[in-house]
């Protein structure tokens, strides 16, 4: 073989630095791609949305004329089916984290539950809906609840709740235990006074990030059979019918922001966009500033944390 | 501690019995925990008891062979049809073209952040990248039927108002994330020393990228198209508003159909009696749509496990 010249050699290299340069180009390309379909999608809800942003659109309940009508009963509903979600996920999926790092020896059992969270976690949300169907609202008989559908979405997050919180224990080293341990502290005790406070901001960004999820679902409320026209809020504490106390509102029918859009949506009359385009802000602007919560904790986290 | 022997014997006595107290409160708190742990098997149980008791009833009713070979799907008309390869065509056609957009895109985009971008633009596109995978689908949706639509029927003028073009393309999107994410974690955990041997006999980044990084991380990168690929078929909203729902076998993206969780959306929409044949499709429905992201998930692992390279 003829060696190469240099002015070969020379265009080898810039074959390949160009070639370089085309991909990095196209690497950019699809991240602004990205970037401008979130930005296209704030834009266009603000535009379209803007004359809608005013006290009464956040005080009214849905109607059938698209001007009256307004998101009252759907943030309401969001809000009481977080509290009922995060109620649930976050002692389960803390105390399950707590057991799996802590506590379980490696035997089948564990093994088992190891790999049913993996695969929970790409089930499809439409079937914890289907599952919500059939066991919370018929066979506990909770019925089309808030309650069924904070069960719902516990379930839903579980996974991810668990997964940070295992993932915020495995960071804290082991001296911290032997530590405890060795001034008297039961297992217990250890994880009580000293793992679970340390592992906390890896756990509140899981559920902040879980929570935020949440928030946005709306195939497996919709399968358990959520109203999508509701023009009551749920009773107050003390106030309701059967009188349950402090919890009258956890039975009462709901509608939550999801929903309330998909149903402005599907609507042929355009006038309904505009209340979906206003809607649909709200609910990015709440999911946006939970998970930049959650991405300011992460990062105020690993600067802060050196053992 | 005094000097009188009674009150010394008395405390070490106390103490035994404290300690058991705290042995006993031990098992209780283990217990808990692992109840709590527990939580997510019955969870899949209930998802299988659920699915598999009311699809056995559902199929007392309908034969196994009419729900996989007809080609209507009318399960609450007078003349009922049950042809599940109806949805399933509708769901195929979406997310394969979900698919199209979301792993090139996701795949250039791993690379660039894992092989060329410096630290700030990776710094700054993670959190793009993860408010992009927060998006609430039903957002998408209205995304997908009131933006992407009309912008589409301008190219393509025979556009219907819905299509599982716009809806798949718009799903494409949402999973970019996904991919991107957990391909670039596949790449970043290739050892430096490959990359570096690479470039010693003078390979461009690309090259290196392409024929060094991408075959040594290739089980992670198949993982993340697994996920990406259960997304799209299980991914509802976005197909139940820009796809329309009727049920449509077709294998044509311009037109609208119906998918396996977009009819479940409709029928839970309206008021079905429970214990009805109407009522008992969705989970048939459901079943089916768990044993596709089953047989994937299934494939993922396998993959996974024969391309697994250990350095």
């Amino acid at each position: 073989m003829k060696p190469l010249t240099n002015e070969q050699i020379r265009a080898v290299i810039a074959k390949g630095k160009f070639r370089d340069n085309v991909f990095k180009a196209t690497g950019i390309f699809c991240l602004a791609l990205a970037l401008l379909v979130i930005v296209a999608l704030i834009a266009d809800m603000v535009i379209k949305g803007a004359d809608r942003f005013t006290i009464d659109f956040f005080m009214n309940f849905a109607s059938r004329r698209a001007k009256d009508a307004g998101i009252l009963s759907a943030w309401v509903g969001s809000l009481l089916v977080m509290l009922v979600t995060a109620l649930a996920a976050v002692p389960l999926g803390v105390a399950a984290g707590l057991y799996l790092e802590e506590y379980a020896k490696r035997n089948w059992i564990t093994n088992v539950i190891e790999i049913n969270i993996t695969n929970l976690a790409a089930v499809p949300s439409i079937v914890y809906g289907l599952l919500a169907l059939g066991i919370f609202v018929y066979q506990f008989g909770l019925g089309q609840s808030i309650l069924s559908a904070g069960l719902t979405l516990a379930l839903l997050i579980l996974p991810i709740i668990i997964v940070s919180t295992r993932e915020a224990i495995r960071a804290i080293p082991a001296m911290i235990r032997e530590g405890s341990m060795a001034v008297g502290a039961t297992r217990w005790q250890t994880c009580r006074y000293h793992i679970v406070p340390y592992a906390m901001p890896g756990i509140l960004t899981g559920v902040i990030i879980g929570l935020a999820r949440a928030i946005g679902e709306t195939a497996p409320i919709i399968t358990i059979g959520a109203l999508t026209f509701i023009a009551f809020l749920p009773p107050a504490p003390f106030m309701g019918e059967p009188a349950a106390g402090l919890f009258d509102w956890v039975m009462a029918p709901f509608t939550v922001m999801p929903i309330q859009i998909f149903n402005w949506t599907s609507r042929p009359d355009p006038a309904f966009e505009v209340n979906a385009a206003a809607a649909g802000f709200v609910l990015m602007a709440m999911v946006l500033s939970m998970n930049a919560v959650a991405i300011y904790l992460r990062y105020k986290m690993r600067k802060k944390i050196k053992w | 501690m005094s000097a009188n022997n009674n009150s010394d014997l008395h405390q070490v006595s106390n103490r035994l019995a404290y300690n058991a107290m705290r042995n006993w409160k031990e098992r209780l708190i283990e217990a808990v925990l692992l109840a709590a742990a527990a939580v997510s098997v019955l969870t899949t149980l209930g998802i299988v008891y659920v699915l598999v008791s009311e699809s056995v009833s559902f199929f007392a009713s309908v034969s196994i062979v009419d729900f996989l070979t007809d080609t209507q799907w009318t399960p609450l008309f007078d003349d009922a049809h049950f042809g599940i390869m109806v949805l399933i065509s509708g769901t195929l056609v979406s997310s394969g073209i979900a698919l199209l957009v979301a792993i090139p895109m996701g795949t250039i985009i791993a690379i660039y952040l894992s092989e060329f971008a410096d630290s700030r633009v990776r710094e700054a596109a993670k959190p793009i990248l993860e408010l992009l995978g927060g998006i609430p689908t039903i957002v998408f949706g209205y995304f997908a039927l009131l933006v992407v639509t009309p912008i589409l029927q301008v190219i393509l003028p025979g556009l219907p108002g819905f299509s599982l073009l716009s809806a798949g393309l718009v799903m494409g999107i949402m999973i970019v994330p996904y991919v991107a994410s957990l391909s670039e974690d596949a790449m970043r955990a290739v050892p430096m020393s490959m990359r570096e041997g690479a470039y010693a006999m003078g390979s461009t980044k690309l090259y290196t990228a392409v024929h060094v990084v991408v075959p040594a991380a290739i089980s992670g990168l198949a993982a993340s198209y697994i996920l990406g690929i259960s997304r799209a078929v299980g991914e509802t909203m976005i197909l139940a508003v820009a796809a329309g729902m009727q049920p449509n076998l077709t294998w044509n993206p311009m037109e609208p159909a119906a998918t396996i969780t977009s009819f479940i959306v409709q029928v839970a929409l309206g008021d079905l009696p429970h214990g009805s044949i109407g009522y008992q499709t969705i989970f048939a429905a459901g079943l089916t749509l768990l044993l596709i992201t089953l047989v994937f998930n299934i494939l993922g692992q396998w993959l996974r496990a024969k391309y697994r390279e250990v350095y």
